[in-house]
């Protein structure tokens, strides 16, 4: 593939999908296949290969990381870091961004038609892992010719998977950007995505999973995950700032259940707009995947040796209001990284926003990335 | 990249053999470490506690950590880098005896330096204005000061005799100009130490 024929090739280029034959073997024992896979690439792979980045998505992103959603009409959701003039830019990167296996944005999911049945697979999907999310991208990035990533790059669950490329895929990964993430779920984190899961569930409408036939779906059960997960990402200095005890549209208390409070008005908007473009089964699929995340787990117990084989530099950052993933999270990384003698960068940055920061303006961070990204060419 | 690398550091930079592996403890915005990856090859990783200077650091490519000498050496393996270095932040730690400890455990020699509290200036200050000293090198006052041990260089040429550290190198400064070793306690501004166990 030469890379002036780029544009001839349906590879390439906004909203692609692609049905790949698999079988792709998963943790669990099962294996998926075919598997579908949607997602977008932006500039152009150069003669040698060498400028390919992988961009991974957090839990209800997508592969619309630096062009409009086609649902939302939104600019894509990292056009901050990505883009032309920012520190991961089509003009000198070929970049690929797939939407995780377990979605419901294009890639094989629990809606998906399982071809045995011609139903969707609802909950007989197999469940996942965040390897098997990066297994899934590593077929694609087969599929697309791209042998050797110069950088994988991810914030929170996007982050997990931009750790895991180098543990599966030693020789794969030059560098690796890890944005407010961890190198496992804790307690705190599996308990919070369980209320989500239960709301789903107790949800008159979920039935099982097979909601899919008459378009009842349990929209009350996601909007309440999402409201619940939505205050995780916030720090509680930023509620405060933003909403305060402030009252929504009325000058009193009502003494009832009505959205009094600006802050449960907002939630309330969060998650009905949220139910709106995301798919309740694949939100139990893929906070599954995140609480089955533990790097170390995986290799007998100890971080340092999942990063052994790799020869990759690594840039850790964490932002200091974000509970979700906090500093001591990728401090964890850090130490295994520095015994294993890994190239590797942490800093803790600044924010208000908790642990959307990262994808929230900073400059610090794209002065970090674009400093890191351009280390590796010195 | 031709910045002006403080005097201390020029030395080090000076000193450190082409192609080595070093680990740069309290690097600041990694000035001394961008100028050995850019003047002699050196594979060299930093660690600084502030988060603006980690960020300028890593904004030009270099390898550094957020992390604190006192509580994050330990997370280094034994003789991991060929010179661990610690430039004017001995007298910034908690236990600055067991901060040399660990530097000489990651590195095979260790670089220290450090402004030399005895200088004649300071002891002026201290016998004749009864206040602790406020200099062009020590520009901070008492209660603001990052500096929470004050040392000399007779105290830790003390400290290295103590511990039976061997010291391979030493070099004294006033201003930019290396000066004698002789009365180094009461003339020079910075002491620079090569150590090793």
């Amino acid at each position: 593939m030469a890379s002036l024929s780029m544009t001839d090739d349906s590879r390439f280029g906004l909203r692609r999908q692609v049905r790949l034959a698999g079988p792709l073997p998963l943790d669990s024992g099962a294996a998926l296949g075919p598997v579908d896979i949607a997602y977008e690439t932006y500039g152009t792979l150069n003669a040698d290969r060498s400028n390919a980045i992988l961009i991974c998505h957090a839990l209800t992103g997508d592969q619309y990381v630096a062009s409009d959603h086609p649902v939302t009409g939104k600019p894509g959701w990292w056009w901050r870091l990505v883009g032309e003039g920012k520190p991961v830019d089509p003009a000198r990167h070929f970049i690929v961004c797939a939407n995780v296996i377990g979605s419901c944005m294009g890639s094989s999911g629990p809606a998906s038609l399982d071809a045995a049945t011609g139903a969707p697979f609802a909950m007989r999907f197999p469940v996942l892992t965040i390897a098997d999310m990066v297994r899934a991208q590593a077929m694609l990035l087969d599929h697309l010719g791209v042998d050797r990533l110069s950088a994988v790059i991810g914030g929170s669950m996007g982050g997990m998977q931009a750790l895991t490329w180098p543990t599966l895929f030693a020789d794969r990964v030059e560098s690796c950007v890890v944005i407010a993430s961890t190198a496992r779920h804790s307690a705190q984190n599996i308990a919070f995505h369980e209320v989500g899961r239960q709301a789903i569930m107790a949800d008159p409408h979920w039935r099982g999973g097979d909601y899919y036939a008459d378009g009842q779906v349990p929209s009350a059960g996601l909007a309440v995950a999402r409201m619940a997960a939505h205050i995780t990402y916030l720090s509680e200095a930023g509620l405060t700032e933003k909403f305060g005890r402030r009252l929504q549209g009325r000058d009193a208390k009502t003494f009832g259940f009505d959205a009094d409070f600006q802050v449960e008005s907002y939630l309330r908007h969060q998650g009905l707009s949220f139910v709106e473009r995301f798919d309740a089964n694949s939100y139990l699929y893929i906070t599954r995947a995140m609480d089955y995340y533990d790097i170390a787990e995986d290799h007998g117990g100890s971080l340092a040796r999942a990063f052994t084989a790799s020869q990759a530099r690594f840039c850790l950052v964490s932002f200091d209001t974000d509970w979700l993933y906090p500093t001591a999270e990728s401090r964890i990384i850090v130490h295994a990284l520095n015994a294993g003698g890994a190239q590797a960068s942490f800093v803790e940055l600044s924010s208000p926003f908790g642990h959307d920061a990262f994808l929230l303006e900073c400059p610090e961070l794209n002065r970090v990335v674009d400093g890191f990204l351009k280390g590796g060419r010195a | 990249m031709s910045e002006q690398l403080r005097p201390d550091l020029a030395l080090i930079a000076r000193t450190v053999r082409q192609g080595a592996r070093v680990l740069d403890v309290g690097c600041g915005d990694g000035a001394l470490m961008a100028a050995l990856r850019d003047n002699a090859g050196v594979d060299a990783r930093g660690l600084e506690i502030d988060g603006s200077n980690v960020a300028d650091a890593v904004g030009r490519g270099l390898s550094v950590v957020q992390g604190d000498a006192d509580t994050d050496l330990r997370y280094y393996p034994d003789a991991s880098f060929d010179y661990a270095i610690l430039s004017q932040t001995l007298q910034t730690t908690r236990r600055p005896d067991l901060v040399v400890e660990e530097l000489l455990r990651i590195g095979r020699q260790a670089f220290v330096s450090f402004p030399n509290f005895a200088h004649w200036r300071g002891r002026i200050s201290l016998l004749w204005g009864g206040r602790m000293p406020v200099t062009r090198l020590l520009p901070d006052t008492w209660y603001d000061t990052l500096n929470i041990h004050h040392v000399t260089v007779d105290d830790f040429r003390a400290l290295v005799k103590d511990r039976g550290w061997t010291i391979d190198g030493q070099w004294f400064l006033k201003g930019d100009k290396e000066t004698t070793h002789a009365n180094a306690n009461l003339f020079a501004e910075h002491a620079v130490f090569l150590l090793r166990k």
